[in-house]
């Protein structure tokens, strides 16, 4: 029984990766008033050019360093529809969405699958430092000690974190004090792209070492869900992300089990996106958005 | 006629008297309101004073259902109603107008008014239109149906609000510092509107107002509310305004003295802030040709009815709005562009008209009050939170703010609001201070304590443009009056020479 409960809390750290990381990134982003619907297509770009790039160099970190590059590319892109030319935030994050898919699916077919091949590399390895729950792979361990806390920091204890949350609530309060609003919610957006191209890159890069087609498989969408989950707070989006990979990982352990051998592993499958539903009924009611969510800011 | 518990309650007219008994309410440890008594009758108009904080509008939410009381109960006719909701409130026969409107502004006045009284699935428009036409004449209350909300000025937006209350069957109407809103024009329309509803309608309305002059105007009956408490409640011809402000401040307060101007303004000195010929191009509502300048030490005041190129001369030297023509010149340099970057290197500061505009209600005290100079308190690694809480606690004092540094500023009253807003203009030492509508919505208190700050800013050879719609002010206050009509600058009168008279005729338009 203490196996499965290890195997259970690992493989949830493991689950809950990419999607702390993503809804950390949609975090920064919103605070700044700007909701990036594109998470999950930069997930699904970093994840390809990640694998892309490491396939061809022989490097995981060079992989690494173009999924980032991609995630920030595509924030950019991002920041000057929504930003620069007012574009409206849903539309825009729908378009990068749709347009990062289409992209990787398209270029995947040319570069690899066209001779019915698949893109490999050997994956990161889990680093063992005594037993199955601290056996994981080192972006886990990065992602839960060191970009957790330094986003909490950016937010609540730096001066870029003040400009982001008041630009945030209220942009016109923040270009009178001589605060940059444009600069600040792309700053915001890059920042915030870079972590949800980690998220997606882990998946590749650590967790399965291949590409297919829908690898992301919406968990772009469940990290916006997250954050609101978390009323725009650090410790309430973890809980979530926890509670989500719990149940993920847990119906998991319950396919193997002779008594479930019946029950439809589709039904196992959607438990955890019905925990998500759940838990946004419950406790999605009266969020406190921030003040300026979804209002492009221009000057009069 | 009714008895209860030995007090007598005459009736009059058709709608039966309101009486709201014991109310207390508490938010966490503030007390809001203690044991708060008040009687409301049909056709009569009953002014709440006090100052800012002291539960006017608490007193009136829990009136009008929007919030609980944690004792006592509101009765019509002796007979204990029950208010969990404006629904209840409504059907009660209450209404009403609060500071910040609830209309739908993208559309029309009669769909508006057509939500607020929609019984049934279909919705028959033109019958409402022609409801929203009988009921205009009726209460003397014009409004354009067909408009959409958002085109209509602030001042018809009110009375389309007011409509809205009155024809979903209201006796009683509440309305909420009606008049903060407004210009002077359309405060003696909407003064001659509550006559109009309180004589031929027979409805009763308690307006809630700190001006005076409204209140000699249209009160029937007075009610003095501090600190949570009704410390007067008397009919309006049976007390001075003075002793109404006396009860309201709570102790003998005259009114602020004149500013001590120095014999010779200083002539001497060149201008600091210089505007030649300032234009900004707009469908409506633009500025056209203005040019003025201020000194070290000097107080320009800008006057002018409301609308008429005040809110676009302070977005332009607050950066918020570029101009197409014209140069600003600070300190002998001509600006390249006005951006709230550029001006605020120049050394101008700027309080801005709205305060709810000016800063972000989430944040806390702290956190605004180093909005405009995050940069200064950065430290290598992260904010060095501690200088800014004693920074923080030095303006408290120095400005005598009733406020906690780690409170989010939207829980503020409006004076303290203000002073903090204030702080943060003034800890810049800005050579130029751009100052608008400073005392609008203010207590007596804290208006005179506005006041003395900008005379006291000006004898550390600040230069100040006071922008504001209250004339007195701007008598009290400026060493000059420039008066903008039109969206231009039609006349600078020295202090000497400025009188009621003379400034009215140029914000008229109608002297050269």
């Amino acid at each position: 029984m203490i196996d499965v409960t290890e195997e259970i809390i690992s493989s949830s750290l493991r689950i809950a990766t990419p999607l702390a990381l993503a809804a950390l990134g949609e975090l920064v982003t919103e605070k700044s008033g700007v909701l990036n619907l594109g998470v999950e297509g930069i997930m699904y770009g970093s994840a390809f050019v990640g694998i892309a790039t490491a396939a061809q160099t022989g490097s995981l970190t060079a992989g690494l360093v173009a999924a980032l590059v991609s995630g920030a590319l595509a924030g950019l892109i991002f920041a000057f529809a929504t930003v620069t030319l007012g574009v409206n935030q849903h539309v825009a994050g729908l378009g990068l969405t749709l347009l990062m898919i289409s992209l990787c699916n398209t270029a995947n077919r040319i570069i690899f699958t066209a001779d019915g091949g698949q893109v490999r590399v050997d994956p990161w390895q889990p680093l063992n430092f005594g037993g199955p729950i601290f056996s994981q792979y080192w972006l886990t361990y990065a992602t839960f000690l060191i970009a957790v806390p330094f986003v909490w920091w950016l937010l609540w204890k730096s001066g870029l974190g003040l400009k982001i949350r008041a630009v945030g609530e209220n942009p016109e309060a923040a270009d009178v004090a001589g605060i940059g609003v444009a600069k600040t919610r792309y700053t915001a957006i890059i920042i915030g792209s870079l972590f949800m191209a980690l998220g997606g890159a882990f998946i590749t890069l650590a967790f399965v070492g291949t590409f297919t087609v829908n690898i992301i498989n919406g968990r772009g969408w469940v990290a916006l869900a997250l954050v609101i989950f978390g009323r725009w707070t650090i410790g309430r989006l973890l809980i979530g992300a926890a509670l989500f990979s719990l149940v993920n990982a847990g119906q998991l352990q319950l396919r193997l089990l002779p008594s479930f051998a019946d029950v439809p592993f589709e039904i196992l499958l959607a438990l955890p996106f019905l925990a998500v539903i759940v838990g946004l009924a419950i406790s999605g009611r009266n969020v406190p958005y921030p003040g300026a969510y979804l209002k492009p800011y221009k000057r009069l | 006629m009714n008895s209860v518990e030995g007090v007598v309650i005459a009736s009059r007219g058709g709608a039966p008297s309101i009486y709201l008994r014991n109310i207390t309410k508490a938010y966490g440890e503030t007390i809001a309101l203690s044991d708060v008594s008040l009687d409301l009758r049909a056709g009569e108009v009953h002014a709440l004073l006090g100052e800012n904080g002291a539960g006017k509008t608490t007193l009136m939410k829990i009136l009008y259902g929007l919030s609980q009381p944690d004792s006592g109960q509101i009765e019509a006719d002796g007979v204990a109603l029950k208010i969990e909701s404006p629904r209840d409130a409504r059907a009660a026969g209450i209404g009403m107008v609060t500071q910040h409107f609830s209309l739908v502004k993208n559309m029309t006045v009669i769909e508006n008014i057509a939500l607020a009284s929609a019984k049934t699935f279909a919705i028959d428009l033109a019958r409402v239109r022609a409801e929203i036409v009988s009921a205009s004449t009726r209460f003397g209350l014009d409004v354009p149906p067909d408009a959409i909300v958002s085109s209509l000025p602030i001042s018809l937006q009110q009375r389309v609000e007011i409509l809205k209350a009155l024809m979903s069957g209201c006796s009683y109407l509440i309305l909420d510092e009606p008049t903060a809103v407004l210009g002077p024009n359309d405060i003696d329309s909407l003064l001659e509107v509550i006559r109009r509803l309180r004589s031929d309608a027979g409805i009763g309305i308690v307006l809630i107002s700190h001006k005076m002059a409204e209140i000699e105007k249209v009160a029937d009956r007075v009610s003095v509310l501090r600190r949570g408490q009704v410390v007067s409640s008397s009919l309006a011809n049976g007390i001075t305004s003075k002793e109404l402000v006396t009860l309201m401040v709570g102790e003998q307060q005259s009114g602020a003295e004149q500013r001590q101007r120095s014999a010779s303004p200083s002539q001497s000195q060149s201008p600091i802030l210089v505007l030649e010929s300032v234009g900004v191009t707009r469908e409506a509502g633009g500025l056209s040709d203005v040019s003025f300048a201020v000194r070290p030490g000097e107080i320009l005041g800008i006057a002018g009815v409301s609308g008429n190129g005040q809110t676009e001369l302070v977005n332009v030297l607050s950066g918020t709005t570029q101009i197409d023509s014209g140069t600003i010149v600070v300190e002998g340099r001509q600006l390249g562009s006005n951006t709230p970057q550029s001006l605020m290197r120049a050394g101008v500061g700027i309080l801005g008209e709205d305060r709810h505009a000016s800063a972000v209600h989430a944040l806390q005290v702290v956190e605004n009050l180093i909005l405009d100079c995050v940069e200064k308190f950065a430290g290598k690694l992260q904010l060095r939170r501690k200088e800014m809480l004693s920074h923080c606690e030095s303006a408290i004092t120095q400005f005598e703010i009733k406020a906690n540094p780690k409170q989010a500023f939207g829980t503020l009253s409006g004076g303290n609001m203000q002073k903090v807003l204030l702080a943060r203009l003034f800890s810049r030492n800005p050579k130029v201070a751009i100052i608008s509508q400073p005392t609008r919505g203010l207590d007596v208190m804290a208006t005179n304590y506005v006041r003395s700050l900008i005379a006291q800013a000006s004898k550390q050879s600040t230069a100040v443009v006071l922008v504001s719609e209250d004339l007195d002010e701007i008598l009290e206050l400026a060493d000059r009056v420039a008066v903008m009509y039109r969206g231009s600058v039609v006349g600078i009168v020295d202090h000497s020479e400025a009188s009621r008279e003379s400034i009215g005729e140029l914000m008229a338009g109608i002297a050269k």
